[in-house]
């Protein structure tokens, strides 16, 4: 209870009911986070289930225009797929992927962030040289590295099964530098502070020291950077499903059908590829600007009163 | 003639979320030619803001929100943009305490005191850079022809200070502002500054503003005193007349509360409790809840500074010069 | 020398701040050649302190007063010389030999704003140490005991449950001090602990630092530059120059007879409220940096009585008689 009272009397709700744009933001996020989460239960029709497409009803306009069926709100994909509802699983997907990669990203991230800006010395230069040589490789290059040592593992077969938790692995192997930059730098800021020392004085474990006292101190900035993560993770997931890497077309993200339907843009079936298209930019757009808006509220520097 | 600063009311707010805050209510002054003044008060009594609001360089949130500065017959709270900064540098000059927020790490020691020069007046590079020289020796740095050629990163701190105060000699203001221009100094090298700005002050008939927090500086430089707390004047008079006869329970409280080595290892005299800050100055005298002589009428009624019978010090304090008030003590005992 | 509480002997600390390999090479004479930065921040200093007494250490900023403190903390590890506590010898222990100590010496630290941790309560803040130093100890035990230190340092229990930004500086130093009360230690390190602090705060400070001595029977030993405060609460004085003790006094004494060269300067140089005007010693020169330490003693250059036997050896801290001891040659020769 005075947790919330505290929430609510403080800086950071304050900004926020007073920023619009921040709350757009957030309004919009809440209710694309809801629907991806009820897509099953809200989606007129379920993509996954081969019984209930028709191929006939392939490429249809949205319910608009001539052609259109009122069955399917927004048209139909190649497949006959109701493209709404393909667009609520895909969305679904690109969430989970999303949240899952910045998790990794965060865990991987966080730890060699931690031990290199404390320990310092040889150990801080091997750990950020590993950064910069993994930084080095675009997420195009891990993501075919690992698809093909995947595919030589356990066979193509599987790939769809599977493709969520290795578009995960990719995703937050290729990104985690990033985590562990920001981690370190805060570190680096704060190891020198007098209520280290005085946790030195007491006689804690540099551990407990690591976790306990510095890791809270360096949350502000990890929170900043996870939701532009979770953006470029989404963006990310979207380019490698483009380039037919990511998640196959039978359980399509909001990258393979606008993938799928780019092939018939000039065909006269532009929204199959406009509709998720434009989910997709919505989507990043609100968590870039909630990013931003985050960034400037737990700034210290242009804190005021 | 009149004074050639003269302060009247001045008061300055502070736009923020939850209303206009004050900073500082109602400060009057005056500076003669020549003439030093400390500006002593706490942190958050608001002397800086003073400082800032008599060459016009509150910066936003912040504005002049009433009273006068008149400076040499104009009132410098009116005047904006080309009339400010003809007066900024020329007529008045500032020192901080950072020498760091006046030099510009990038540019060398003679650049920046020739742009300045050529900034106010219309003269050859030649001519300015003989002038930088001039203003290096008299604040007595060692071979001033190299020193022109370095970079503020190329100075100790106390030598960086000594360039400040050059670059504010520049164009032999009538008024320096110093804010705190040695707290971050060694105590060597602050006894040096203060001795310097002393001398110049002296020899050059520069009026001067020194603004800290430190009683003993203040005592060994300045004429006058004006002791500020929580945005007002409560005390203000001769420096000999301040330090040796306080008046206000707080200009007391202050003095008193500073270890002299006169009775080492004795408790010192404190002042319960701590500056109110700006959201929650308290109604009346500001002083009230940790004054030990209020009365009654310190609770509701804000005093003014007025001459005290008897005495030479101005003070901002409803109990003194009283035949006999009854103090809320008198009263309990 | 076992009723000393902390004996230092010859202490040496040096930093390395050249960074790594490739920044290290330089060229000279047309050859590649590896050149180190050091900062020579503590050196030779020998010093001891005495139970009961507060002994500060004073000096200007880059002196290494800090350096000494921290040192002697254990928070650096020293590059030369011993720590004696209590006549145990207890520099280069590891984290666990050092354990007990640690309970007996703590230190309270100048920047009231950096020296709490901002993400935990006040609560958390002072019974972390405890609860570390007695596992064993009861919930309620502990909550009685974090209730009483912060009675004794003025801070109301009843805000355990607020977080550091909410106090002002002057609470929150308070809260620092409790902090290091809360193991009940022997010994306390004060870093510069009144100088973040308003005058009529640092009063209140300094009075509870006093009070907190005699209800104890703590032992300070005192950082700060500031010598009206040394003169007040001190019993001795040890000044520091670049690294070395060159006056180590009891109080009265240095104050009156000040013996080395630069302490006299440094005590010219104290503005004195009702010495209007005074004068003071002007010291020519500027400070050297400890990373190029003079030769000989490392006033020579800005001292007024240097001869040629200063700018060649080190002098010595020199007992001068009534625990008074000087490392000048000019003052063991009589010349001044």
């Amino acid at each position: 209870m005075k947790q919330w009272e505290r929430f609510k009397n403080s800086y950071f709700l304050h900004s926020f009911k007073h920023d619009w744009v921040a709350i757009v933001c957030f309004v919009v996020l809440l209710i694309l986070i809801l629907l991806s989460i009820l897509a099953p239960v809200i989606a007129p029709h379920n993509p996954y289930d081969t019984a209930s497409t028709d191929i006939m009803n392939a490429e249809m306009p949205p319910s608009w225009m001539e052609d259109g069926n009122p069955d399917f709100v927004l048209g139909t994909d190649i497949q006959g797929r109701d493209l709404l509802s393909t667009m609520l699983y895909g969305l679904r997907l690109s969430v989970m992927i999303g949240c899952g990669a910045v998790a990794l990203q965060a865990i991987i991230g966080i730890f060699i962030g931690m031990i290199s800006g404390y320990m310092g010395g040889k150990v801080d230069a091997f750990l950020m040289r590993i950064a910069d040589v993994q930084l080095s490789f675009s997420t195009l290059m891990v993501a075919i590295m690992i698809s093909a040592i995947f595919q030589v593992a356990f066979g193509v077969g599987r790939y769809e099964q599977l493709a969520v938790p290795l578009l995960v692995l990719i995703i937050g192997l290729a990104e985690w530098p990033q985590y562990a930059r920001t981690v370190r730098a805060s570190v680096l800021g704060e190891r020198n502070k007098e209520y280290v020392e005085a946790a030195r004085v007491i006689g804690l474990s540099p551990a407990r020291i690591r976790w306990r006292h510095i890791l809270p101190n360096t949350m502000s900035p990890v929170l900043v950077i996870s939701t532009i993560q979770v953006a470029n993770a989404v963006m990310s997931e979207a380019a490698l499903s483009f380039l037919g890497l990511g998640m196959p077309i039978t359980k399509p993200s909001l990258g393979s059908l606008i993938n799928s339907g780019f092939e018939y843009i000039f065909s006269g079936s532009w929204w199959i590829t406009l509709f998720p298209g434009i989910l997709l930019v919505v989507f990043v757009l609100v968590i870039n600007l909630l990013g931003d808006w985050l960034r400037d509220v737990l700034n210290p520097k242009l804190y005021k009163g | 003639m009149g004074h050639l600063l003269e302060v009247k009311d001045l008061e300055v707010k502070f736009a923020l979320r939850m209303g206009d805050l004050t900073a500082i209510n109602g400060v009057s002054f005056t500076l003669d030619r020549g003439e030093r003044l400390g500006l002593v008060g706490e942190s958050g009594a608001g002397k800086s803001v003073t400082g800032f609001a008599i060459i016009n360089l509150i910066s936003k949130p912040g504005y002049i929100s009433g009273g006068t500065v008149i400076f040499d017959g104009r009132d410098l709270t009116g005047l904006t943009g080309e009339g400010m900064r003809h007066i900024r540098g020329n007529l008045i000059s500032m020192i901080f305490q950072d020498p760091m927020m006046t030099l510009n790490p990038v540019l060398t020691i003679g650049t920046q005191m020739v742009e300045t020069l050529q900034a106010h007046m219309n003269i050859s590079r030649k001519a300015a850079e003989k002038i930088a020289l001039e203003k290096l020796r008299m604040v007595q740095i060692p071979s001033p022809e190299k020193r022109l050629q370095q970079y503020p990163h190329e100075f100790s701190g106390g030598m960086r200070q000594r360039i400040v105060v050059a670059i504010a000699l520049l164009a032999d203001p009538a008024l320096i502002i110093a804010d705190e221009p040695t707290t971050a100094l060694d105590v060597t090298i602050q006894a040096e500054i203060m001795e310097l700005l002393l001398e110049l002050c002296e020899s050059e008939g520069t009026g001067l503003i020194l603004i800290t927090h430190d009683l003993a500086v203040v005592s060994q430089v300045t004429q006058k005193i004006a002791v500020m707390y929580a945005g007002k004047v409560v005390e203000a008079g001769l420096t000999e007349d301040i330090i040796d006869n306080p008046l206000h329970p707080y200009t007391q409280g202050l003095i008193k509360a500073l270890p002299d080595g006169r009775n080492p290892g004795t408790r010192l005299n404190q002042i319960p409790g701590v500056m109110p800050s700006l959201i929650d100055i308290p109604p009346g005298c500001s002083f009230h809840p940790r004054c030990t002589i209020r009365g009654d009428i310190c609770r509701y009624e804000s005093p003014v500074l007025r001459e005290i019978p008897g005495y030479r010090n101005m003070a901002a304090c409803h109990m003194l010069g009283l035949k006999k008030e009854p103090t809320e003590k008198d009263r309990a005992e | 020398m076992k009723d000393r509480l902390i004996d230092i002997k010859n202490l040496v600390k040096h930093f390395d701040i050249s960074g790594g390999l490739l920044e290290q090479l330089a060229v000279s004479k047309g050859r590649i050649i590896r050149k180190q930065t050091v900062v020579r921040a503590v050196n030779d200093v020998s010093l001891f302190v005495n139970p009961g007494e507060t002994l500060s250490v004073v000096g200007e900023s880059g002196c290494g007063k800090s350096t000494l403190a921290r040192t002697l903390l254990g928070l650096y590890q020293p590059d030369g010389g011993e720590i004696y506590y209590r006549g145990d010898r207890i520099d280069g222990l590891t984290q666990k030999e050092m354990l007990p100590y640690r309970a007996k010496m703590q230190m309270i630290f100048q920047d009231p704003y950096a020296s709490l941790n901002p993400r935990m309560t006040v609560q958390q803040t002072l019974e972390e140490p405890v609860v570390f130093h007695n596992p064993s100890i009861s919930g309620s035990e502990v909550k009685d005991r974090v209730a009483g230190v912060m009675q004794q340092v003025g801070v109301d229990p009843a805000w355990t449950d607020r977080y550091p930004h909410e106090f002002s500086g002057g609470q929150r130093q308070r809260i620092s001090i409790a902090r290091a009360l809360m193991v009940d230690p022997e010994f306390v390190v004060a870093d510069e602990p009144v100088s973040a602090l308003d005058v009529s705060v640092q009063a209140q400070i300094l009075n509870l630092l006093m009070d907190a001595q005699e209800q104890r029977g703590l032992t300070y030993l005192f950082i700060t530059h500031d010598l009206s405060v040394v003169r007040h609460i001190s019993s001795r004085v040890a000044v520091m120059y670049l690294g070395r003790v060159c006056e180590l006094a009891p109080t009265t004494n240095l104050f009156e007879s000040p013996g080395h060269p630069y302490t006299r300067a440094l005590l010219s140089a104290i503005p004195d409220l009702y010495d209007r005007r005074h004068k003071y010693i002007k010291l020519k020169g500027e400070v050297p940096t400890p990373i190029d330490l003079p030769s000989g003693c490392v006033f020579h250059g800005r001292c007024p009585y240097a001869d040629g036997r200063c700018s060649r050896e080190i002098p010595a801290l020199n007992h001068q008689g009534k625990a008074v001891y000087v490392a000048c040659h000019a003052v063991e020769e009589g010349r001044i």
